[in-house]
């Protein structure tokens, strides 16, 4: 069925000729994932900052525990910076419709995905603490579980991402969909860093 | 020339016909059970939130009246102290997260925004739609506890150590903890339709400079709720975490702290009471600019007051906190700042009764209202005034004064916009108009009744009746003033029964609306009444502040949306310009199998942690159900070959 011809009119403003898809700010699901990034970096924010109060109830801290292994953790940050470069690539190629770079952006995207939960999965071993310990052992686990209830949902998000590459429906607002996963992921990664510094670092420092 | 002019008319008026049953085909409203389950268009989802919040009023009103039946008396045995503090809980709980955000901020602004803006739907209308039944999860979890004597009982804030697991055994704590984050993420999900909603949904010349007053507030709210609802998401989820799988957040003798529960609920807590009144304060000034006829006066200190009142409402915390013993240094803090508040709540204030003194005024239904909104808003804000003060605060803390000041900030802040709000977009909802005679009884009834149970409550304070007791003995001399304000609740109550009379008879039988009765200036008045699903048969565009009154005779309307598949326009969040188009979704039921979904997850978690690990592949299966790509049948693929950057 095609559209209506228009009759003349006085005054009309025309929109037939304006794009159909945008990327970046334009992009209303853009704007949205800014948002939704905004209510999880405040659940962050507050759980930093509960973290950092709870350190002021004590004398020692970590109280009576040692600070949680380098190893795995240094290693998820590892992770996490290298797989800025498949995140950006896809995000650069979106929008010409390569599809083929864009799958390939997408599995090494996911393939790092994976490895950071995997390597997550190990870090929860390595924190010399339980959860039912004392308060900061309960605010490292929410911390560490927070982010890998995130490092879940942008895998899961990267697969069908990935799956839908492989099919013809990877077109028009699909692309800018993928170029925004990237956006997510980096948030991620920065979360995933801060926790790094506060969790790993602090401790160790002062 | 004259013989051509009626041609060109009937051509015009033959397209017309023409484009409404396509759009009407295109963007079709689906029916039946599966249908209503399905349907994502705003007017119907809006209207929703209205008619369900509405109910748990009307329900949390129920409480109410018990426990003023229970105080009626010294001594007095119609409820037990168990049931009166889940009733007290419940009636709270059920006022602030069931009834007055869900009507207030989602039910008006899924209802109003996009129509004043000139939109074909909501952005997000899946999300919109997934966010109702989260909240009807939320109200059913809250109600069915109470229900089964698992009601909560420990306040509608819920603070540790009463609500922690050593002190509240059972279930009762875990239920209010859950219902939090079901209410939280149906707000935050509504939060982000409608800031994009205003941000890039707004007809072509609605400049940020032009947006109206309503619209300025709705995007300060859905920034109060994305920057405010995580903390209370936050306290409730660790005082779950801590009952359930034995975590020490607020166990002191773990490294916990008590007080860790109240900054992060307060953080919440405070903001809340602005996410509660802002819209009221929205509605009151689109009425009084129509009802005075005239613009509004101060339309840039009013907005300029809105958004302060944003930033501000997150500076004022601690005020909630004053007996807790703080440091002196920020109690002085947080008194300025509390005190601070009331600068922009006072210019808003002077600007409205600044246009009611330059303007017309015709007293309508919804203008009565809002005058009564004036008065009882007033008394709440001056009571307010005195609480800021630390020592006045401290001498009436935990008191019926504190009570009577939040119910005239609550009451009068909420309820009485919401009904001159009802009154005034009663008929854009039904088409008809309501009656005004059984409004002023209406009016009338519930603002003596109204008067008589609060204002009576301040002396209750002042005598040192303390809130949330089940009863008090003869010798406290306080039966008098608790008989009066019982009897206040009836004429509330009469009041109420006759608004619903109204409202039955009035969508039926009332007179007949037309488009715009009222002579408003907003765009939602540029459509029929009520709307068609499609909302606007040509997309408007806007010349000025009060859109439909600085429109010119030829008005420009946008031409050049596809009429076969659910185009909308995309426009920049500062000009307006057209910027690209977008498409809406359209019906799907993954909303409501996605909100089971997680509904089913997080009443597990109630019970058992592992209902994560089991619901979670549910929650996913439904996402991905609704967010894959389809194709548009019947209509063909569109053709996207262009985009900018």
């Amino acid at each position: 069925m095609e559209s209506l011809r228009e009759p003349i009119r006085p005054l009309t403003l025309d929109v037939s000729d304006v794009p159909s898809v945008a990327f970046g700010p334009s992009n209303t699901t853009w704007l949205a994932n800014v948002f939704y990034m905004t209510i999880e970096g405040m659940m962050f924010a507050l759980m930093f900052a509960s973290y950092f109060y709870l350190r002021t109830r004590v004398q020692q801290w970590p109280p009576g525990h040692l600070a949680p292994d380098l190893r795995y953790g240094v290693a998820n940050a590892v992770v996490f910076i290298l797989s800025v470069i498949p995140a950006r690539w896809v995000q650069k190629r979106a929008p010409s419709g390569d599809r083929a770079a864009i799958r390939i952006g997408l599995m090494v995207l996911a393939a790092f995905a994976l490895l950071a939960t995997a390597i997550r999965v190990f870090e929860f071993t390595t924190l010399n603490c339980r959860w039912s310990d004392d308060a900061y052992s309960s605010t490292l686990w929410v911390l560490i579980g927070m982010h890998a209830g995130h490092l879940a949902t942008e895998l899961i998000e990267t697969l069908v991402l990935l799956a839908v590459a492989f099919t013809d429906k990877m077109e028009g607002t699909r692309l800018a969909d993928a170029a925004i996963n990237s956006d997510y992921w980096y948030f991620v990664v920065v979360t995933g860093l801060l926790n790094f510094i506060f969790i790993y670092g602090l401790p160790r420092v002062i | 020339m004259a013989t051509t002019e009626p041609v060109i008319a009937n051509e015009k008026d033959a397209h017309d016909t023409e484009l409404a049953s396509r759009l009407a085909r295109t963007w079709y409203q689906p029916r039946g059970v599966w249908g209503w389950l399905s349907n994502t268009h705003h007017t119907a989802v809006g209207k929703r939130f209205m008619v369900t919040s509405f109910i748990f009023l009307l329900l949390g009103g129920v409480l109410a009246a018990l426990m003023r039946l229970q105080l009626i008396k010294p001594e007095n045995s119609l409820l037990g102290p168990d049931l009166y503090n889940q009733i007290f809980t419940m009636h709270g709980s059920t006022m602030i997260f069931l009834f007055a955000v869900p009507m207030m901020f989602q039910g008006f602004g899924v209802y109003v925004v996009p129509l004043m803006c000139g939109a074909r739907n909501i952005a997000f209308p899946r999300l919109n739609l997934f966010s109702y039944y989260l909240y009807v999860g939320g109200a059913l979890v809250l109600w069915g506890g109470l229900l089964t004597n698992t009601g909560p009982d420990v306040g509608w804030f819920a603070y540790v150590p009463l609500s922690g697991p050593q002190y509240n055994p059972g279930h009762r704590a875990d239920i209010w903890s859950q219902m939090i984050t079901f209410t939280e993420v149906s707000a935050l999900g509504v939060a982000v339709c409608l800031a994009t909603t205003i941000l890039r949904y707004r007809a072509p010349g609605m400049t940020l400079n032009r947006m109206p007053i309503l619209l300025w507030e709705k995007l300060t709210i859905s920034f109060m709720v994305i920057f405010a609802m995580p903390a209370v998401m936050v306290a409730s989820g660790l005082l779950l975490l801590d009952r359930l799988v034995g975590t020490h957040f607020f166990n002191p003798a773990e490294g916990g702290d008590v007080l860790l529960y109240q900054h992060l609920f307060w953080f919440f807590g405070h903001p809340e009471v602005y996410i509660i009144f802002l819209p009221g304060a929205a509605i009151i000034s689109t009425l009084v600019s129509c009802f005075s006829r005239r613009r509004i006066f101060g339309h840039t200190p009013i907005v300029v007051s809105v958004v302060a009142t944003g930033f501000i409402g997150f500076g004022v915390w601690v005020h909630h906190m004053f007996a807790t013993g703080l440091p002196q240094l920020s109690e002085s803090f947080f008194t300025a700042a509390s005190l601070m508040i009331v600068i922009p709540t006072g210019v808003q204030f002077f600007c409205w009764l600044a246009t009611i003194w330059h303007g017309r005024v015709q007293m309508r239904l919804p203008m009565l209202w809002a005058f009564g909104f004036f008065f009882v808003f007033l008394i709440g804000g001056l009571s307010g005034v005195m609480l800021a003060s630390v020592p006045v605060d401290t001498q009436v803390h935990d008191t019926y004064f504190i009570v009577a000041h939040f119910h005239y900030v609550l009451i009068g802040g909420a309820l009485f916009p919401m009904f001159a709000g009802l009154y005034f977009w009663f008929p854009k909802m039904t088409g008809r108009m309501p009656d005004e005679t059984l409004g002023k009884w209406h009016f009338w009834l519930f603002f003596i009744g109204f008067n008589l149970t609060f204002f009576t409550m301040h002396f209750l304070g002042l005598h040192g009746m303390t809130r949330r007791v089940y009863t008090y003995l003869p010798d406290m001399h306080w039966q008098g003033l608790n008989r009066l304000a019982t009897t206040g609740v009836a004429f509330m109550t009469a009041g109420l029964l006759v608004f619903i009379a109204n409202v039955l008879r009035s969508r039926r039988l009332g007179a007949r609306a037309g488009d715009n009765p009222w002579g408003d200036s907003g765009l939602e008045w540029g459509t029929s009444s009520p709307p068609p699903s499609y909302n606007f048969l040509y997309p408007p565009t806007v010349n000025g502040r009060d859109a439909l009154w600085d429109a010119t005779p030829d008005q420009a309307v946008v031409v050049g949306l596809r009429d076969d598949i659910r185009e909308v326009l995309v426009t920049h969040s500062l000009d307006s310009n057209p910027q690209h188009k977008d498409e809406d979704p359209g019906p799907s039921i993954w909303p409501f199998l996605a909100s089971l979904a997680v509904s089913a997850t997080f009443v597990g978690s109630i019970f058992t942690p592992w209902a994560v690990p089991y619901g979670a592949p549910l929650v996913i299966i439904t996402l991905i159900g609704w967010l894959w790509p389809r194709g548009h049948s019947p209509a063909p693929l569109p053709q996207r070959t262009s985009w900018s950057h």
